[in-house]
Formats: structure tokens, sequence, C-alpha cells
């Protein structure tokens, strides 16, 4: 990839919303992402690697569960500081975002909220700095938007469980050394399993050929009669509001992570259009090139505003499940046309791995996939508005 | 060791400058305020020389209360202590007066200021501090050896180099090179939380009189458009040359 000259935009003046330890933060991780993501992510999704060598920066920067108490390894920050370090690592690629939301969110954040005090010492620290990875095991090959209906189920033993089942399309897997998954018990209660690498039964073959979010490891997790200690099952919280509470999180993060992406496509192809000659003329003087990037400024701002005010809801715990969602689905779908619209620009250029915005547009294919489809958002929505069900 | 890094909080190199009241005041908005990058090779050597052989880091700044993010994030990055003297630095002698009179109240073995400041590229704040208090003063400095009191230099000079020898305490202007831009530092979690808890301190100057007196900026003429002319068309090239561009 060419040098990273990424200028992120401004248009509202929205820095004035945040702190002076929110933009420290925020810097921090948008310089390391220049340094350290910046010169090694095309090749790496070429390769389709996971980079491996970024972990211990990504904990130190704030990667892994900034808001995560300090007793427990975390830095103890507010949930706008979490929202702009996605941000900035979304904008270097969803890959390391994904990695990093599936760590925070989606890991540490159950182990946190619904572990006991032994599991959170034993598991938090580690996962803080990135000693261990993590990964969460939700859906299922036959089970996608609806996880209620899993399989993967435990059986009381007395003294420990068994764990069957297969989990699918898994963020981190391959090399995950701790996985969250949720299972049934034998009332058909869902309940979170601490399922840690080495016990036997268990193994995580790796998912290729993907074309998207090919710096990011997928794999499945399967379990074959595992024995789980009794001490590994999440002790305070079950039912399916345990694992959608750590979505409601994880989808808050990937809110403000795509707004990086698009930033980063619309920063690309305005500096590319100011250069780029067609006709004798720079291709930003023309009104249809215009039109695109003035209607791409135009959404990034709005979708800032709102992400912004949704991260202040969260801080005073009022964001609710619908309006993380309504976000979440906002703000992928404007990434993602953007990421289409400023291809364009770039002509032939667009499609290679001399710019990023392909490789944006090919990983927000997963994004608006994962934690809840588009469609499953709008349903969201339509039944918070309406009180009416539309899932079944 | 006792080290001062003086940092100035400048315009990020990429902003679009331009300037108000009739040309005469900058315009900071929408600018991106950062440590100047001579300074932080400074800074960064300071750090490095706080890990291998201990001591303290105090940064000074004299500016108004908006450098402060900007001295927050040298504290970040790991220096011990911040002060700032509460008064623009729009002259370079009342700024070095403050300086210097910080540094003979509190003592310092080595002063680090960067070689010039990227935003008024005046270059003689650290030469006149060395002035004031009598001090040596080493400019452009490439590389530092410190062994007790005996510090080797290298400075850079036009085409080539200079090695000095020189006894602590000593004031050095870094520049690129002292370390490199690999190693200069990005804040990290646990160096943000601890810089929560450090301490930044104002003072007031001893005296705010100024010495000069800016009476206008004018920014460079925009550059023209490039053409380009065929190498086998000298005839078109003269002609542009003397009747466009008026030059020969
Ligand atoms: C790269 C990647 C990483 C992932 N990482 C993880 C992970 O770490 N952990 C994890 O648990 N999962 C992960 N997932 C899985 C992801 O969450 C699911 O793919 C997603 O929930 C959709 O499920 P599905 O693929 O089975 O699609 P399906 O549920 O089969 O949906 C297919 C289509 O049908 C539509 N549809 C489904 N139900 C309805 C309905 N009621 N009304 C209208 N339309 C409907 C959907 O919107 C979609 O368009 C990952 C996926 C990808 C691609």
């Amino acid at each position: 990839m060419s040098q990273d000259l990424y200028q992120a935009p401004d248009y509202f003046l929205m820095d004035e919303l945040l702190t002076e330890e929110h933009k420290l933060i925020r810097d921090a991780a948008r310089e390391w992402v220049k340094r350290e993501v910046s010169p090694i992510i095309e090749e790496a999704c070429q390769k389709a690697e996971f980079p491996k060598q970024i972990i211990k920066g990504l904990g130190e920067i704030g990667g892994f569960g900034p808001y995560i108490p300090v007793e427990y390894g975390g830095a103890g920050l507010d949930q706008i500081s979490y929202g702009l370090i996605m941000q900035e690592l979304e904008r270097g690629d969803s890959g390391i975002r994904s990695t990093s939301s599936v760590q925070s969110s989606l890991v540490m954040y159950p182990i946190w909220k619904y572990g006991s005090e032994e599991q959170k010492m034993k598991f938090l620290p580690k996962l803080a700095t990135g000693e261990f990875i993590g990964c969460f095991g939700l859906t299922e090959p036959d089970h996608g938007s609806n996880p209620g209906g899993m399989v993967t189920n435990i059986k009381d033993m007395g003294d420990h469980y068994i764990l069957n089942g297969a989990k699918m399309w898994i963020s981190n897997s391959p090399f995950a050394d701790v996985a969250v998954v949720w299972a049934k018990n034998e009332e058909g209660r869902i309940k979170g399993v601490l399922v840690e690498r080495g016990m036997e039964g268990f193994s995580t073959p790796e998912t290729h050929n993907k074309w998207s979010l090919r710096a990011s490891a997928t794999g499945e997790l399967v379990f074959n009669n595992v024995k789980i200690p009794k001490d590994n099952i999440l002790p305070n919280k079950d039912g399916l509001g345990a694992p959608l509470g750590c979505l409601d999180s994880a989808r808050y993060g990937i809110a403000w992570g795509t707004i990086g992406t698009a930033m980063d496509c619309y920063d690309t192809a305005l500096r590319y259009a100011k250069q780029r000659i067609q006709f004798g003329k720079p291709i930003a003087s023309f009104q249809l090139q215009q039109k695109k990037l003035a209607e791409m400024i135009t959404e990034i701002t709005k979708a800032q505003l709102l992400t912004w005010r949704l991260g202040v809801l969260k801080n005073s715990g009022r964001a609710t499940t619908a309006q993380i969602s309504m976000c979440k689905r906002n703000n992928v779908d404007m990434a993602l046309n953007i990421a289409r619209q400023s291809r364009q620009i770039l002509g032939a250029m667009g499609i290679t791995g001399e710019y990023s915005i392909m490789r944006h547009m090919m990983n927000l294919e997963s994004v608006i996939t994962y934690e809840g489809t588009h469609d499953i958002h709008l349903l969201i929505t339509g039944m918070d508005i309406t009180g009416e069900n539309a899932f079944k | 060791m006792n080290i001062l890094v003086c940092i100035s909080s400048v315009p990020d190199t990429t902003s679009k400058i331009n300037f108000t009241d009739n040309n005469t005041k900058f315009d900071s908005n929408g600018i991106q305020f950062v440590i100047n990058p001579y300074d932080e090779f400074g800074l960064t050597k300071a750090m490095m020389i706080k890990e291998s052989t201990g001591g303290k880091v105090t940064i000074i700044t004299v500016g108004n209360a908006t450098v402060e993010p900007v001295m927050r994030k040298t504290l970040a990055i790991g220096a011990d202590y911040a002060v700032r003297v509460n008064m623009s630095a729009i002259d370079s002698f009342s700024t070095a007066t403050e300086i210097a009179n910080y540094i003979q109240e509190n003592n310092f073995d080595l002063i680090i200021a960067g070689r010039e400041s990227s935003d008024y590229n005046g270059g003689v704040v650290p030469g006149m501090i060395a002035e004031i208090l009598g001090l040596p003063f080493v400019n452009a400095c490439i590389d530092m050896e410190i062994d007790g009191d005996d510090v080797k230099l290298i400075r850079e000079i036009d085409g080539g180099k200079e090695m000095i020898s020189v006894n602590l305490p000593i004031i050095i202007g870094s520049q690129k090179g002292l370390v490199e831009e690999s190693e200069l530092r990005i804040p990290n979690m646990r160096g943000i939380m601890q810089s929560r808890s450090k301490p930044l301190t104002v003072i007031e100057p001893i005296s705010t009189m100024l010495h000069t007196n800016t009476i206008s900026f004018d920014k460079p003429e925009e550059k023209g458009i490039c053409k380009l002319v065929d190498a086998d068309n000298v005839s078109e090239l003269v002609n542009l040359l003397q009747n466009e561009a008026k030059v020969i």
C-alpha cells in the first residue's frame, strides 16, 4: 500500500464535543494505526493472515477492554473512548477492529458482567494485555439470525458438565486461548461456558477462502464430549439476554468503527479526485464527482453526530438495544455505500491494493452481516416502534 | 539526572495556515496542535536517558491554557512533571527569559530544546537561554552520549558532522537523528491513565514585557499550475518563460 496520508474529516467540528482525554486516546490510536497497521495490512489481507505481531501493541493502546475496570487490567475508560478506539482501528482495517471488538465486548464483557470473581481474576488481566486471545461462540451452522434455536448443549454430570455441538463463523477461533460459548442446559436455558484451549474434545478448524475480513481469522468451534469444570460456567446471568447483552456492546463498537472506514474511504477519494486529471481538469471539478463527495461527507457527519449522542446515552446507562441497533445498521450501510462510491471515484486504481478502499468494501460485507444482519436490525427498529414482532 | 525539555505546541504540519485581523494574528480555528517535531526528538531522548540511568524529566511550555493538551501528551508519553508559564509565547527573548528563570530556580543537569519550532522557526530560544544562564549550548545535535559529567555530542553542520565534548550542565538543540522517527513514542493506555495524576503546574511570568512586535504576516504566494513542455519543443518553453512567466 502506498503511504498512509490519512487526514480525518471533521466537518462539524465534532472534536469540540470530546474531552481532551478523548482526543489524546483517539490520536494515540490514530498514530498507532498509521505506524503499525497501515504498512502491513495490505499484505496480511492478500495472504489471508492475521498479523499476530500487532497483538501486544493493540493491548497497549487500549484495544482490549478499555472500559473494563482497572482492578481487572482494563483502563476504566468511558464508552466514548472505547468508541473512538474502535473508529481508529477500523479506519485501519475492519479485521483488526473485529479482533479488538470480540476480545473487548464479546469475551471480556461477559466475563466481567456475568463471571465469578475467580473467573474475572483468572482471565481479564491476561485478555487486557493480549497474552490471552478470546473468541465468542453463538452462531451455529443452522442457527444464525435465530441464535435462540441453538442445539449446542451441556449436560450436568454431577461434578462437571459435558459439552457437545458446533459453532461456526467464529472470529479469532483458530488461535483463541479461551472461548465464551453459549449452550443450552437440559432445561433449554442458555448458559455461558468458558472453554479453554487444550480441553479434550475441543477443536477450532479455520475457515478458508474468505473474500472479506481476510486479516481476521475465522473458524469453527467443535465440541465432542468436552468435559467442562463447573467453575467454567458464567454464574451471574443466563438466557438469550446474556449473549444479546454482549452484542449490544459489540454493535456499539461497530457503529463507531464503521465511521472510521467511511472517513478513510472519503479521505482517499477526496485526495485522489483533486489530483487525478481527466479532460484537462481535476476530476474533483466535475459535478458528478462532487455529488458523490458532498453526499459522503454529509452522511459521515450525520453518523458522527448520531454515534456521539449514542455514546453520551451509553455513558449514562441509557442507550437501548434498539438505539444501538439503529446506529449499527445506519453506520455500516453508510460506510458500505461510501466505500462503493469512493471506489468508483478512483476508477481502475480503486480495485488495487495500492489503496484501502476495496479492502474496506469487502470487509464491510461481513460487518453488514455479523452482529445482526442489516435486515434483522430493521426488524428490531420495526418491533420497537410498532410493538409487533416480524421475526417469525 | 534532572532533565528539562522545552516543549512548544505547534500546528500540525498538514494544517492550512491562515491569519486574521489584517494578517496580524494566527487563525487557530480548526487547527490541530501537536508537540513541535524537533522537541519530540528531544523528549524521546530524555525518556531514553531516564530509562537507562534514572532521573526525572520535567517539561516546560510558555503559553496560555490552549497548550495544555500537548503538555498532557508529554506526560502520557512519560514525562514526570509539566510546568506552564502563563503567557503567550510571541517573543523569543521574553520566552527565553521565563524559561531561564525557571531553570535558575530549579537545578537541571541537562536542558533540551528543539533546534527550532516548526511554527515561527525562530530558532533562537535555546541559544538565548544559554546566554542568560552562561551555559554551554550545542545546537542541531544528532547524537549524544553521557558518561558521568562528560557529554559527547555530534552536531550536524553543513555537509558534515562535528564531534564535541562538553561537561554538564548544558543545553542542547534537538533534531531528527538524536533519536530516529521510528523511536518516537505513542502514548499508551497506561501512560494516559498515569498522566491524569501527574502534576501540571501553572506559574506566572516574571515579566510580560515584549521586546519585539509583529506588524503583520505574509503567506508565500500560491504555487502556480505546473505546465509540462515537451522536451523537443524548446521554442514553446522560451515563449512561455518570456511572455507568460516573464522571467527572461
Ligand atoms: C467474518 C464473520 C465473522 C463472524 N464472527 C462471529 C463470531 O465471532 N461469533 C459468532 O457467534 N458469530 C459470528 N459470525 C456469524 C454472524 O453473526 C452470522 O453470520 C449472522 O448472525 C447471520 O447469520 P447467518 O449467516 O446464518 O445468516 P441467516 O440467519 O441464514 O440469514 C440469511 C439471510 O436471511 C435474512 N433473514 C434471516 N432471518 C430473517 C427474518 N426473520 N426476516 C427477514 N430476513 C431474515 C438475513 O437478514 C440474511 O439476509 C461471523 C460472521 C462472519 C461473516
